[in-house]
């Protein structure tokens, strides 16, 4: 019996960037044979991209791509070249799924269209999640994750109402985009399973995004109104902001909701006299004189840690919590005991930490087995050990310019 | 897909876009809602601005094509038919506090007696174990203990928070990923399991290379307004967002590969023809731009011919002409662009869904995939509070005389 939930599920990954393989990185993570099919040729994408190893730049040296790459193999392969395709193709009639992230049209181009797919492999899976979908005038723009931020309303919904909408300094999309591919995937492996078919899914991730807006969306339709950014603050809660602690750009995040809650609130902080002001007495009341109140607030807050705040308001109840920076989550220690990041040996950069699952699974929890890999690094065992690809037609694949090497 | 499948959802905010997930790739959805209805309907915004648990516009997104009934699960009776429901079910979700399932006896060491093979998913701010596992939170104090806030806003004012909850949709579609996953091994091997989703874990993995920023340079990646930083090098930045003539675009000026794959030089020819552009920019190489190697001043000067440009159009001109040109401009949306937007319409994506209570035809957004092999439009309106209690609990055998004595007991 199978003791990781995609054991035996083979993958060949054509993706890069983030939104793929970060779908594939959970397929490997629970388990999936799963096969990143790069360029040497061109590499880009994620390896091009900072911080890197002792800070020389190196195409095995990101760990922007290394930490989000645990669990798979590397092959390299010039897809412009015909023995370069017909290594893919090999690895599609291997594969149940087949994952890529282009704009529609370069599959097309190297003659990996769905259609070529299905005649090499008529029960594949291929998972194809583009910007805007394969169909659509705009399909074809391309683009990254980046100006989806913009294009699907993430922008228009960040920022101060007295300053211009802010951007996400990263393609936010990119991140949540793979739950969804995940969801879908295992969905079609299960329908495979009984029903013995296949099936092309178009993962357009501006539709995916705005899984996420459609209360907003709905509002615009039938009340005719927008919602707007509202820097920190909540319709329903107040005091609801980001509080100055003591230290380098040290903040805590607080919510009150209820008078209940403002009550505990006012006892935690010491029931300073200004808590006693009418025009704190209520939740209107402190609505209308948000802006002073978050003042005063601030003025206690600054005299404390952050970490000291959380423990305060904890304490009474309330919600809070550290707004944590980059080194406060590597050293969390919620995080660090959920085991929801791996150490492993990286064959260029030593030991790296590895992104691992954010969610549990009690029997079959995802598992650490092979550091991200270098560009290349399996295409001798891919080739043999998974293609049943001869010595010789390997030393002949190898001298024609195949892998791009 | 998943019809053949029924899921028990009992998630609020915090996690009710995984039902909705399941619902959406067919999967037989029932909200358990305690009598009175699900709290989360209190959100707004509403249906025509009421304020009403039937009204939510917020709940009705994340619930649509869901059924529900009503179950209090704080009685006896309730405990017993929620646990007839679980034997009829493959799925149990639920976003309760650490411990309430199991103060009830509905844990899923209880759960998996009355039905061996179930899966049972529980959402919650930092998951079942650990030193915060019964911390109070909402929205802004877990983006803020799951890193998404440090690296947004201005460096000038507070780390901000997106306007609206992210956290809760996060982890919903975290949890719904991992569902699934747990699903797929049962499908194999006949094994259910418990799935653990913490919200702050599910926003750790979407902070992009803060991690590894931190591990490997010791640099905590900081909000900088709208730029992308910590891509090229330590004090690079890129400018992403520029005011137009009714708005603002998004546009960023790469160097290498990227800036050619982006349009840059197809940009400089349009300003060129438009007469803005100088000698600097006609003979500017772009096939040696390199972020890593450019001065301030050159990016500043580039950025100056852009700012000029974008200014004298508007964000649909732009985005149009930009498609012709192969160049990737976007526009910044707001709602009311985005119903209008052609390429979603093309596409067929939204939904007409009619509200027969309402006596109104509402738009949503569409299902979250295409497939080749099966339909995917949307089947079912939200529910009201307890719509299909009846046909659900006559299923389980339970009468129509039975259950209005239920519903006096306060059952249902």
């Amino acid at each position: 019996m199978i003791k990781e939930p995609f054991e035996g599920v083979k993958v060949a990954d054509f993706s890069w960037w983030v939104a793929g393989p970060l779908t594939t990185k959970t397929l490997a993570d629970y388990g999936a044979t799963v096969v990143r099919i790069e360029s040497a040729k061109r590499p880009g994408g994620l390896r091009t991209t900072m911080p890197y190893k002792d800070d020389v730049p190196g195409i095995d040296r990101s760990g922007f791509f290394a930490f989000y790459n645990a669990n798979k193999y590397s092959i390299s392969l010039d897809l412009e070249h015909p023995q370069g395709r017909d290594v893919a193709k090999k690895l599609v009639s291997w594969a149940d799924v087949v994952v890529e992230n282009f704009n529609p049209g370069v599959m097309e181009k190297w003659g990996l269209a769905y259609a070529d797919l299905k005649e090499i492999k008529p029960d594949i899976i291929m998972l194809r999640t583009s910007n805007q979908g394969q169909t659509g005038p705009f399909s074809r723009l391309g683009g990254l994750g980046l100006q989806l931020n913009a294009l699907t309303g993430f922008v228009h919904f960040t920022g101060w109402p007295d300053r211009d909408p802010l951007s996400l300094m990263f393609a936010y999309s990119d991140y949540f985009v793979p739950h969804f591919a995940i969801a879908v995937l295992a969905t079609a492996l299960d329908y495979r399973h009984r029903t013995g078919k296949g099936q092309m899914i178009d993962l357009s991730q501006s539709e995916v995004c705005l899984q996420f807006l459609g209360p907003y969306l709905m509002e615009c339709e039938v009340n005719r109104e927008e919602s707007v950014r509202r820097g920190n603050l909540h319709p329903y809660a107040v005091p609801h902001n980001a509080y100055p602690c003591q230290g380098d750009d040290s903040w805590c995040a607080i919510a009150v909701f209820s008078d209940k809650e403002w009550g505990k609130f006012c006892k935690a902080i010491g029931t300073p006299p200004w808590t006693k002001d009418a025009k704190f007495a209520t939740f209107l009341s402190r609505k209308q004189n948000e802006e002073e109140l978050d003042i005063l607030i601030g003025e206690w807050t600054i005299n404390h840690t952050a970490q000291e705040i959380m423990g305060i308001m904890q304490t009474s109840s309330i919600a809070a919590g550290v707004i944590q920076k980059g080194e406060d989550i590597y050293q969390d220690p919620q995080l660090r005991q959920a085991n929801i990041f791996w150490v492993l040996k990286h064959r260029e950069m030593g030991d790296f930490t590895h992104m691992g699952q954010p969610c549990q699974l009690s029997k079959t929890p995802a598992q650490p087995r092979m550091p991200a890999p270098c560009i290349g690094e399996h295409i001798e065992y891919v080739c043999k050990k998974l293609l049943s690809i001869s010595e010789e037609e390997f030393d002949q694949l190898l001298l024609s310019g195949a892998f791009g090497v | 897909m998943l019809s053949p499948y029924r899921v028990l959802d009992l998630t609020d905010e915090r996690g009710f876009l995984c039902g909705k997930i399941l619902a959406d790739l067919g999967a037989d959805v029932i909200k358990v809602e305690k009598p009175g209805g699900d709290h989360s309907r209190n959100i707004g915004p509403f249906y025509h601005n009421i304020s009403h648990p039937e009204r939510s516009l917020y709940w009705f997104a994340y619930n649509l094509n869901k059924r529900s009934i009503t179950l209090n699960l704080e009685t006896a009776g309730g405990k017993e038919i929620f646990k007839r429901l679980v034997q009829t079910a493959d799925f149990v979700v639920e976003s309760f506090p650490v411990g309430y399932m199991e103060s009830l006896g509905l844990d899923y060491t209880t759960l998996k007696e009355t039905k061996p093979s179930i899966i049972m998913t529980s959402i919650t701010p930092f998951g079942q174990q650990g030193p915060y596992k019964d911390y109070k939170a909402s929205d802004i104090t877990l983006v803020a203990m799951g890193g998404l806030m440090y690296i947004t806003g201005y460096p000038d004012r507070p780390p901000l928070r997106i306007s609206f909850p992210q956290s809760g949709l996060l982890a919903g579609s975290s949890a719904a990923s991992a569902t699934m996953t747990a699903h797929y091994y049962r499908q194999v091997t006949g094994e259910g399991q418990y799935v653990d989703v913490s919200i702050q874990a599910s926003i750790v993995w979407a902070i992009t290379n803060t991690i590894p920023l931190w591990e490997l340079n010791k640099v905590n990646l900081k909000r900088q307004g709208s730029v992308l930083s910590g891509h090229i090098d330590k004090s690079a930045t890129q400018r992403i967002i520029w005011p137009c003539k009714d708005g603002f675009v998004a546009y960023i000026i790469f160097g290498g590969r990227l800036g050619i794959s982006m349009g840059n030089q197809q940009l400089a020819k349009w300003i060129d023809e438009e007469g803005l552009a100088d000698d600097f920019i006609r003979n500017f190489n772009w096939e040696s731009y390199d972020l890593a190697a450019t001065t301030k001043e050159v990016q500043s000067q580039l950025e100056a011919y852009a700012e000029q440009f974008f200014s004298r159009h508007t964000k649909l001109e732009l985005y149009q002409e930009a498609l012709k040109r192969k160049i990737k401009i976007f526009p910044v949306y707001s709602p009311k662009d985005i119903i209008k937007d052609p390429q979603f319409q093309a596409r067929n994506f939204w939904m007409q869904v009619e509200h027969p209570e309402l006596n109104e035809t509402i738009t949503y957004p569409g299902n979250f995939f295409k497939s080749s092999e099966v339909d995917t439009n949307i089947q079912r309106k939200p529910p009201l509070i307890g719509e299909h209690n009846q046909e659900v609990y006559s299923e389980l055998g339970i009468s129509t005389a039975e259950l209005v004595q239920l519903k006096q007991a306060d059952v249902i």
